[in-house]
């Protein structure tokens, strides 16, 4: 069966880097978590599938559709939208601001609608701030819908971007650590959401995690990263007693001491 | 209550003095702050709406009446509110900073020139020229359309520039238009050079109304459906697109904005504003030549966006008004009252004024002030006067 998400083999250098290594990743539905160490490749296979980089060699495809070579928008467009490391919001514009320009590749209205304020523009705007409102009570932010983004607090901003990405109807997200800077019960509670949002929109969720407790408890597949290259894969469980990442957490075991030749 | 009853009071008052004294600039000044003092008074809308009715379509051509120069003022405030409500789409909304923007505007004016004089005989041949008076008011639309196009044009190859690279191109393009208008007189004569063009048919007046207040008029309608056309783009998709573009280009496009296509659409929608607004500049002066259109006019306009408060239409229509006011009337009062204190021998501490060199006449002081002037706003209120309330929008549920 194809997969509704698929990339084989992708490669990403810059320069002499080679910063993805023939990579090859899959999801059909549910959560699936991306881990490894610092510079693993983790974001930059996040750019990759959202269009932001061109790959060097590889396919990505998304319900049987290539995603190499189309811009960022026409992945959103497709159904694949994402959040971002360091928090992107639209910092000067309201909370329910930022979810509708999420929503803008589901608007259909032409310059002329907007222009003659047509029933159709009416209608439209009254939907999508409707749709704005359930999304950001969906995360808990529906009393700071008209608070500047840049006020809220750290880890309601992550759940804006959250509720932003959502607003483009996609049905692939991908959450590049969500749970950054967060106190475990604001993850856990995150994690609850995300099961939900998976049962209720038949969500499919790429996420790339640090907080390991978080990652075993939601995740129904793991893959492992290093150096730009796919160290293992598998339910939570298993990676977890593989012993290549084992290694490229900890590093590897100091060498048995040799008996020192000495006198 | 109070309000009300001060701005009614107001605008009465400044109207009678303004009648009663119509050679004073101080009392000019009285109007318009009336008018600013309405706009910020805690008063129905309604009364609101009837105040600036009131003074916009009657004080103000009665003023014109009994002195022609301040309906001339108020018709140059018309002309750029309506440049700095385009340039704010550009660079207040979208964040694409513009130095070139006049060109637009030049690009507008020397449409209706060339086809609104003789000239254009000398490029199509025959005697066809000037077009009948009537053709100026769908010329306001060619214009626009004009306009748009030359802004799509400068937007196709800047698109991938964003912050100070843009801001240069778009300055070497302003520079182009102008230089473009002062060359091309030869192979074909499009533009008469520096020379300019002359004769340029104005449009017919409609209900027998002298030009100035036919011009007048003419502007207040077009500000009236730029303001309106304005506030539809900011509050719909597309503004919002511009606004997130302006605050994270690349977080934009992740959340499917197409760069390319909104970024357009900002250039060409600034640009067609401009467009219009040069129709009418050039009908109105009869004459127009490059100098119209230098530099420093792109620069102006910008001052008042900024000035007003970057995204805001009302900071933008206050920032016209600011910066016109100031160059046409203000400062140049104030070098002529520094020139007759100077002609009087006036003496400050022992030095007698009518000693001051030339090189100091109060009349080049001008140009510094309005300097100053900018600086001391960016010191104490960078935001502008006017700066972008965020709406907040009401639930519905």
């Amino acid at each position: 069966m194809a997969a509704l998400f698929e990339a084989r083999s992708v490669t990403k250098r810059f320069g002499g880097l080679t910063a993805l290594s023939s990579v090859d990743f899959a999801l059909e539905s549910g959560i699936a978590s991306i881990i490894g160490p610092n510079g693993a490749g983790k974001t930059t296979l996040f750019n990759v599938f959202t269009g932001l980089y061109a790959c060097d060699e590889g396919s990505v495809t998304f319900r049987q559709q290539s995603l190499v070579g189309l811009r960022p928008d026409e992945i959103t467009a497709l159904g694949v939208c994402r959040t971002f490391q360091n928090i992107r919001l639209f910092a000067n514009m309201t909370a329910i601001e930022n979810v509708l320009v999420g929503m803008h590749a589901r608007v259909t209205l032409g310059l002329w609608s907007v222009l003659a304020h047509t029933a159709g523009f009416h209608h439209t705007e009254r939907r999508l701030q409707a749709r704005a409102e359930a999304l950001l009570e969906r995360v808990g932010l529906r009393t700071h819908a008209n608070d500047v983004a840049r006020n809220l607090a750290y880890g309601s901003q992550r759940r804006l971007e959250i509720a932003r990405a959502l607003a483009s109807e996609p049905a692939l997200l991908l959450l590049d650590e969500p749970t950054a800077g967060m106190t475990q019960g604001e993850a856990g509670a995150l994690m609850r959401l995300l099961r939900d949002l998976v049962a209720d929109l038949r969500l499919a969720i790429i996420l790339i995690e640090h907080n390991m407790r978080v990652v075993m408890e939601v995740s129904d597949r793991v893959t492992v990263l290093d150096h730009g290259e796919k160290i293992a894969e598998g339910p939570p469980r298993d990676v977890q007693t593989n012993a290549r990442v084992i290694e490229a957490y900890l590093g590897t075991r100091a060498r048995e001491r040799r008996p020192r030749a000495e006198r | 209550m109070i309000h009300g009853v001060l701005a009614v009071a107001m605008v009465a008052l400044s109207a009678w003095a303004v009648a009663t004294f119509p050679r004073s600039v101080l009392v000019f000044l009285l109007f318009q702050g009336s008018l600013l003092f309405t706009y910020l008074a805690r008063i129905p809308a309604w009364l609101r709406a009837a105040l600036f009715a009131m003074a916009l379509l009657v004080l103000m051509p009665v003023i014109g009446y009994y002195n022609g120069y301040y309906l001339e003022v108020a018709t140059q405030v018309g002309i750029f509110v309506a440049l700095a409500l385009g340039l704010n789409i550009v660079v207040g909304l979208a964040g694409l900073l513009d130095l070139g923007y006049v060109a637009f505007f030049a690009v507008g004016a020397y449409t209706w020139a060339i086809f609104g004089s003789p000239h254009a005989n000398l490029i199509f041949g025959g005697g066809a020229f000037p077009l009948a008076p009537g053709w100026f008011y769908p010329f306001l639309l060619v214009g626009l359309l004009v306009a748009a196009g030359t802004g799509l044009l400068l937007g196709l190859p800047v698109l991938r520039l964003h912050g100070d690279y843009l801001a240069i191109v778009t300055l070497g393009f302003g520079e182009v238009i102008r230089v473009l208008a002062n060359n091309l007189d030869k192979p074909i004569n499009i533009t008469n050079g520096p020379k300019g063009i002359t004769p340029i048919v104005r449009p017919p007046m409609p209900f027998g109304l002298p030009t100035s207040e036919a011009f007048y008029f003419l502007v207040l309608v077009i500000v009236a459906v730029v303001i309106v056309v304005n506030r539809r783009l900011e509050d719909s998709h597309i503004g919002r697109a511009w606004e997130a573009i302006r605050e994270d280009q690349l977080a934009a496009q992740a959340m499917g904005v197409p760069l390319v296509r909104a970024k357009l659409l900002a250039f060409a929608c600034g640009a067609s504003f401009a467009g219009v607004m040069g129709v009418v500049f050039s009908a109105k002066q009869v004459f127009i030549n490059p100098e119209s259109f230098t530099f420093l006019e792109s620069i102006g306009v910008l001052a008042m966006v900024i000035l007003g408060g970057m995204g805001s239409i009302p900071g933008a229509v206050i920032g016209a008004t600011v910066v016109t006011v100031l160059n046409l009337q203000v400062l140049k009062g104030l070098s002529l009252w520094l020139n007759e204190l100077k002609n009087a021998g006036v003496t400050v501490l022992g030095y007698s004024l009518t000693d001051l060199p030339t090189q100091l006449e109060p009349a080049k002081y001008e140009r510094m002030i309005f300097g100053v002037i900018l600086i001391l706003m960016m010191i104490f209120r960078p935001q502008g006067i006017f700066p972008v309330r965020r709406r907040a929008r009401e639930l519905e549920r």
